[in-house]
């Protein structure tokens, strides 16, 4: 019990008589890679905004590091050590690079001054490679170097729990081998990580386990391999040609 | 331009202001008591309008309902400055409550809001006469003393308040409190996401814009010892405020100083010279200050338009 860093009981979200989410149970272990996979619409990002406090949940419990975190506000989480990434990056634009670390520093990594705030920034934007550009304007960054300040941003938080909604969308693939690097970099230092994604190639290779979305169901929870065989999820999500490949990669 | 300079030129200016008497005749005596009024109303407004981003029009609510609980007070027997404090508290408090409301509103929908707040205590104000006196406004007792001691005594009081809400700006803006406003102001889902609890501080920037307008409302109804509800609670006020902010620099720490100077003396000249079209030009000059000075007088990169300017110059010298 005690090793489980988050878990949801039975978690709904009801937009009208829309169920973007239903009854979602499932737990993460601390130091864990997961990956959350679906269809789009399938519900991925309304479950990370009902975990993080955006949006209220309809029904259900949260708990978060032993304690109830059902109603939590956003400012909340992240004070709490549960950091996210934007699928579409959320940068404040007209700030320097590392002021928007610092940014994350201050509030979300309770540092006691702006200058404490600002030096720890600085570790964060080399740990993520992004120290040359610390002094231009985040609007002045590429899509990649965004979504490595969203990172930075998160980290300087000192998650307990980083959620990464689709940090790879928009990459190409020799970006997407950086970032797997910093993920895989991150997770060392003991960080759980949730990966939302839909890239195959990502969450295989990083997660350890899996779980799969459908239609805001929860209709798989396993590690990848088992995933890919699972029939219910080739039929909702994979499309028997890509599952056949997989296995065949796996085998041959 | 660095803080240091900042302060130095915003020091320069409040000697210029407060030494009026010294080398000026009452008219610019009065228009550096003015001028050292709106500048306090500018700061304030630069608070929430300006680091935090949201357009409030509700400068003159706070600053009407200064003047009435100032009034009020001094009518009851309460000293001058007490009266003044009194109707600072009132007005925080009041905006605080206020605030906690309509700043979940956003962009334009909070700006209406805002203005609202002016209307409703306007009408208020109006109906209530067993209070306020109603329509026929209400008389304040008037400090003792000569034409001379009264303008000092008001220019010194404006500009202490100026200082004052300039000093509150400045640590705003060094402080924790400035940084989370500006996130707020950048991206308001984002600031929420790396922990800045956006409510309470909205609520905080809001109430510190609101309570040195109710300072200013009390002190300016000792001062012209006559107050009615359309005076008070004036929409050309909850408008120019924002406008001479914006056209200093929204935002900055010396941007509101300057853009109230600037918009001051050139109303002054315009009311001066054109009688019938002054505001018409000013209105028509407003929009081009916006329009083509988006980020304000002290956002200009004044190096770069004189080297414009000398490149433009050198190029007809070598035509001819």
């Amino acid at each position: 019990m005690s090793d489980k860093i988050l878990e949801l009981d039975q978690v709904s979200k009801n937009f009208g008589g829309n169920h973007a989410v239903s009854a979602v149970s499932f737990a993460l272990k601390e130091g864990e890679i997961v990956g959350l996979i679906g269809p789009n619409g399938a519900g991925k990002t309304t479950l990370v905004n009902v975990i993080t406090g955006v949006q209220r949940a309809s029904a259900g419990r949260i708990h978060f590091d032993g304690l109830d975190v059902t109603d939590q506000r956003p400012f909340q989480a992240a004070r709490r050590g549960l950091a996210r990434t934007f699928q579409i990056v959320q940068p404040f634009p007209a700030m320097t690079v590392l002021e928007n670390v610092a940014a994350g520093a201050l509030f979300g990594g309770a540092q006691a001054s702006r200058a404490e705030a600002t030096a720890a920034a600085r570790t964060h934007l080399e740990f993520v490679g992004l120290a040359a550009f610390a002094d231009r304007p985040a609007s002045a960054l590429t899509l990649s170097g965004r979504k490595r300040l969203e990172l930075a941003k998160s980290l300087a938080m000192k998650p307990k729990l980083l959620m990464l909604d689709e940090v790879n969308a928009g990459l190409n693939t020799s970006e997407i081998d950086g970032a797997l690097t910093l993920i895989r970099k991150i997770a060392d230092r003991g960080v759980t990580i949730l990966v939302i994604e839909h890239l195959m190639k990502v969450v295989m290779s990083l997660a350890q386990r899996l779980l799969v979305l459908h239609h805001g169901q929860l209709i798989a929870d396993g590690v990848p391999r088992e995933i890919v065989d699972d029939p219910r999820v080739i039929e909702a999500y994979l499309g028997g040609k890509f599952a056949k490949r997989v296995k065949e990669m796996q085998h041959g | 331009m660095t803080p240091t300079t900042r302060y130095l030129i915003f020091a320069l200016w409040v000697i210029v202001l407060a030494s009026t008497p010294l080398w000026a005749g009452n008219y610019f005596v009065r228009m550096a008591i003015t001028i050292a009024m709106f500048s306090a109303l500018t700061l304030s407004w630069n608070l929430i309008g300006g680091f935090t981003g949201y357009p409030s029009l509700s400068t003159a609510a706070f600053f009407g309902l200064g003047c009435y609980v100032g009034a009020l007070s001094q009518r009851a027997g309460v000293p001058m400055i007490l009266a003044w404090v009194a109707a600072t508290v009132f007005v925080a408090v009041l905006a605080a409550v206020f605030g906690a409301i309509i700043l979940r509103l956003r962009g334009h929908y909070f700006a209406i809001g805002s203005i609202g707040l002016v209307e409703v205590l306007r009408l208020v104000t109006s109906s209530w006469g067993s209070l306020t006196g109603g329509g026929d406004g209400l008389n304040v007792p008037l400090v003792q003393g000569g034409p001379n001691v009264v303008a000092q005594t008001f220019l010194a009081a404006m500009v202490t308040i100026m200082v004052i809400v300039f000093v509150v700006t400045v640590l705003v803006d060094r402080g924790r409190l400035g940084f989370g406003l500006r996130c707020i102001q950048q991206n308001e889902d984002a600031a929420d996401m790396v922990g800045v609890d956006t409510t309470r501080y909205k609520v905080i920037a809001y109430t510190l814009s609101a309570m040195f307008c109710g300072t200013v409302g009390a002190a300016y109804a000792s001062w012209t010892g006559y107050i009615d509800p359309t005076d008070t609670f004036s929409i050309l006020m909850t408008i120019k405020v924002p406008v001479m902010c914006l056209l200093g620099g929204a935002g900055t720490v010396l941007g509101p100083v300057v853009g109230t100077g600037v918009y001051m003396i050139l109303e002054e000249i315009l009311w001066a010279n054109f009688l019938d079209y002054n505001r018409a030009i000013l209105g028509a000059v407003t929009v081009l200050l916006i329009l083509f000075l988006p980020g304000g007088l002290l956002r200009i990169s004044y190096k770069t338009v004189l080297a414009q300017l000398a490149a433009r110059f050198n190029r007809l010298g070598a035509a001819a």
